[in-house]
């Protein structure tokens, strides 16, 4: 759901812009109070699979496609603020080397794929870990945490369309939250499937203190 | 943590999503994805304009002169995928460094 130039307005993205910038600031800071040794090759190596995973586009219903987004993977794995430094990263490649997203709609894509999801998505992971009263990762808490972060991210796109007056937000909302919802399914699968791999080969990489 | 083992996984992870890259992006679906999607259904496509001021290297994941999409496409994700590692570790490195410096005053 990268926002093309054009489909928001200059308040809109501009608002995005600071928004976003605020909140990376912020993440920089609290990265750099807990980063040690074994988060900086993890954080590399999640930003490149992020990137590399969102190349590939997955068919879904009627000639529509998604992909994974990777924003609750990075955060269940190194926090939420760090996911959003790793995010807005992979984004900003896209856009400046690959077009992939405007330049002026930089801001309002990092805000919804790299911090919206991300924390929405975090936080429900978190609740229903407590809830669950389980200090292992619980695969029903993963997939709906995963799934939220992408409608959340979908809903936060159509209120900036709304707020744009590109299309009323009666229309765009259940347009983008529906299609969306079964696009995460999909990222929901792939978070699962991704976290178990890493339970198998690397369980260390679980228990890093995340910011 | 030892050095060997920071380097097994920057190495092997950035093996496994040049991988993916290369190996997956050519059977990614050219569907338009959920977003192009409403803004067909909702008629508001044409509202996407180029940006004139802006003109990224490599457009639509395809590299300039490289005619077939079967290669030009790896090769724009394997670009991307070293790069975003090379820029994610990177600014991981400086923070770490920082923080070090910090503590050790």
């Amino acid at each position: 759901m990268h926002i093309p130039d054009g489909f928001l307005d200059t308040k809109t993205w501009l608002a995005l812009d600071l928004a976003s910038a605020t909140t990376l600031g912020v993440a920089v800071r609290k990265t750099r109070n807990i980063i040690g040794e074994k988060q900086i090759p993890l954080m590399g190596v999640m930003a490149a699979f992020i990137f590399a995973a969102q190349m590939i586009n997955f068919p879904v219903a009627a000639g529509t496609s998604g992909h994974f987004m990777g924003g609750v993977l990075a955060a269940i794995l190194l926090g939420p603020f760090s996911a959003g430094l790793i995010l807005a990263v992979v984004l900003i490649v896209q856009c400046v080397v690959f077009q992939d997203g405007g330049i002026t709609a930089l801001g309002a894509n990092i805000f919804n794929m790299g911090i919206i999801g991300n924390i929405g998505g975090y936080m429900l992971y978190l609740a229903a870990r407590r809830l669950g009263g389980k200090s292992r990762v619980s695969t029903g808490a993963v997939f709906v945490a995963a799934w939220l972060s992408i409608v959340l991210a979908a809903g936060a796109c159509a209120v900036e369309l709304a707020l744009s007056g590109t299309v009323p937000l009666k229309v765009a909302l259940p347009a983008m939250a529906g299609v969306h919802a079964i696009i995460g399914v999909g990222e929901g699968l792939i978070t699962v499937l991704v976290l178990k791999f890493i339970m198998r080969v690397r369980p260390d990489l679980l228990e890093l203190e995340k910011v | 943590m030892r050095k060997s083992s920071k380097r097994g996984l920057a190495g092997g992870g950035l093996l496994l999503a040049v991988g993916i890259a290369i190996l997956l992006s050519p059977f990614a679906s050219n569907s338009p994805d959920g977003l192009e999607r409403v803004a067909q259904d909702k008629g508001f496509t044409e509202k996407e304009t180029s940006h004139l001021a802006f003109q990224a290297p490599i457009q639509n994941y395809a590299i300039p002169g490289v005619k077939s999409g079967w290669l030009s496409t790896p090769m724009a994700g394997g670009i991307g995928t070293v790069l975003t590692f090379g820029l994610v570790y990177g600014i991981a490195q400086t923070l770490a460094w920082r923080r070090k410096r910090n503590s050790d005053r």
